[in-house]
């Protein structure tokens, strides 16, 4: 992106001023190194975001920002529903509440080398990755209802995971106001063999090492200790969470004009939150929320299952499970008043400062765990919510490092096969269903994960607390 | 679509599959047909190589073929979750023939 087009407004901060039919500004938190690498596309629609109805004070874009559908990948916006605020299908994308979990073991490095092979393939025969992979559930109408409504709570019910943690989980583990009634048949019946499963693409389970702490009270928090393996869960709401994107983006387009609105782009398809078409994708996306919820529930009491079997002594307790992909109603403080807004954070994390009041007592004092996924040979991040990112973003944060690169290129610029030679070379155990898969998902075609999480910390967004590398990776 | 998931020589074509779909203009009814096919994979656990379609004024009638998606011998790389109405465009180019695109989110 040209840095021409942006006034800079703070060394991690770019501000694009309303032109047009923008309603309010455009911001976004990145170096320049990273403003540079960023595709024009997302200049232009995180403008477009700007000129939804109802949107309140800007429309920002996180420092792993890249090229989306309607909204960029790192976009966050918020809609004050009594303003005319819409609420967007295409601005919380196809994988609903896709998102991270983490996992500490209390072991050390040492232990899971002397294992990891036999780890990697038990772990791989374990948890279903992959396409065309199922789970050990068939959900009958019934039980997809109940698992609409009760999210991990319901995972919970069934043998899944237990109580505590519950606590660690955003919402507590299920997301209130979600109407499984207004769940298609057709978004049951993609998800009747799915739960438990961590699909394709950037999906990925990894056992990791922490390899550096940069804040010891925050990780002290968090249960991390420097050398300490932890495990971390990358998934989402599968088949059913992209059958009701599928379906509501298509029915906010052929709405957008009985609701006045004009949509640039397709892809921005929107409601307005007061109108009932907005009431039912809510209902229903927060009923897909409850299955992603459920899923990585799912996925981590099977994680434990195979832990067990190899580290008796191995807890696992849940650090934190956080959502990247959703709307949420939040009271934020805007023109001096604090009031509700339905913030949309598509490919970015809610990263609640410290004193947040839905918090958790463990945490409270601390902040948000903000968990980054990097790639399969590079690392992810642990961060904490900062004080005071209120203020910039509706305390929002990056997801991950960001493309760079389409899969199609990644594809023609390495081999899956030699990729995984190449990591096993290095201590890394990749188990994988698809070799172009891997090539697909190559580090080499994500930008820079260190510079984006310093960008975050900079920009005032979240601090780190500690890196992550695998050891082991089963790419979905 | 399929090429995005597999290498679509790989798939044979061994049962049909019937599919109906209608929309306001061409371009929806692209993304219509191609969201009826993710749904079809995704439910009969199927992979599709051959398509029969007919359009008459925005209905769409097709015979999808294909086979079970076998995991060894297809070595499926991603799932389509969706097609998006980015880069959405339905049109004919001078030479007379049709060229219909849109991007799939894997």
């Amino acid at each position: 992106m040209d840095t021409r087009r942006l006034e800079r407004t703070g060394s991690f901060e770019w501000r694009i001023a309303p032109f047009g039919d923008m309603r309010v500004p455009a911001v976004i938190f990145a170096d320049e190194g990273l403003i540079q690498g960023m595709d024009e596309k997302v200049f232009e629609q995180i403008t477009n975001v700007a000129r939804l109805p109802g949107i309140v004070k800007a429309a920002y874009a996180m420092p792993d920002a890249h090229w989306g559908y309607g909204f960029p990948i790192g976009g966050v916006a918020a809609f004050d529903p009594e303003a005319g605020g819409v609420v967007s299908a295409g601005g919380v994308g196809f994988d609903i509440s896709c998102g991270v979990r983490c996992m500490p073991s209390g072991l050390g490095r040492a232990a899971i080398e002397a294992r990891q092979a036999e780890l990697a393939d038990a772990l791989f025969a374990e948890i279903p990755a992959g396409v065309g992979s199922h789970g050990e559930i068939t959900l009958s109408d019934e039980e997809t209802t109940a698992m609409l409504s009760g999210g991990a709570a319901w995972a919970l019910s069934r043998g899944y995971g237990r109580e505590a943690d519950l606590e660690r989980i955003e919402e507590r583990g299920c997301m209130p106001g979600a109407s499984p009634e207004v769940v298609s048949e057709r978004a049951r019946r993609r998800q009747r063999r799915e739960m438990g499963t961590l699909g394709s693409g950037n999906h990925y389970l990894e056992v990791q090492e922490v390899t550096a702490v940069h804040d010891a009270k925050a990780a002290a928090a968090f249960g991390l200790e420097p050398g300490e393996v932890v495990v971390s869960i990358h998934c989402g709401s599968r088949g059913l969470g992209h059958q009701i994107g599928t379906e509501f983006l298509r029915d906010m387009v052929l709405a957008a004009p009985d609701h006045d609105i004009a949509l640039v782009d397709r892809e921005l398809a929107c409601a307005p939150i007061r109108s009932k078409l907005g009431e039912r994708y809510l209902g229903a996306m927060r009923a897909a929320i409850n299955c992603a919820l459920a899923n990585r529930q799912i996925i981590g009491h099977l994680t434990r299952k195979v832990f067990r079997r190899f580290f008796p002594e191995a807890d696992l307790p849940l650090l934190f499970d956080v959502s990247h992909n959703t709307c949420k109603a939040e009271r934020h403080r805007t023109d001096g008043q604090r009031r509700e807004v339905y913030v949309h954070r598509k490919g970015a994390t809610r990263a609640f400062g410290p004193d947040h009041p839905s918090l958790p007592a463990g945490l409270r004092t601390v902040g948000q765990p903000v968990l980054i996924g990097g790639t399969m040979g590079t690392a992810s991040y642990v961060l904490v919510g900062a004080a005071g990112n209120e203020r910039r973003g509706f305390s929002s944060a990056c997801h991950g490092a960001g493309r760079r690169m389409s899969r199609h290129q990644a594809r023609r610029t390495w081999r899956g096969r030699a990729l995984v030679d190449e990591l096993a070379a290095r201590g890394i155990a990749i188990r994988s269903p698809s070799d172009r898969g891997v090539a697909e998902e190559a580090p080499g075609a994500y930008k820079d994960v260190v510079e984006v999480v310093e960008a975050a910390e900079m920009a005032g967004l979240a601090r780190r607390v500690a890196r992550l590398e695998p050891i082991i990776c089963i790419k979905g | 679509m399929t090429a995005a998931i597999c290498d679509p020589g790989r798939v044979r074509a061994r049962t049909a599959v019937r599919i109906a779909c209608a929309a306001p203009d061409r371009e929806l009814l692209l993304v219509e047909w191609l969201n009826a096919l993710i749904y079809e994979m995704a439910t009969r656990g199927m992979i599709f190589g051959r398509f029969d379609v007919i359009i008459d004024d925005h209905q769409l009638q097709a015979i999808a073929w294909g086979e079970a998606l076998d995991r060894e011998r297809h070595r499926p790389a991603a799932e389509a979750k969706g097609a998006t109405y980015t880069a959405l465009e339905v049109g004919r180019r001078d030479d007379g023939r049709w060229t219909a695109a849109c991007v799939v989110d894997v």
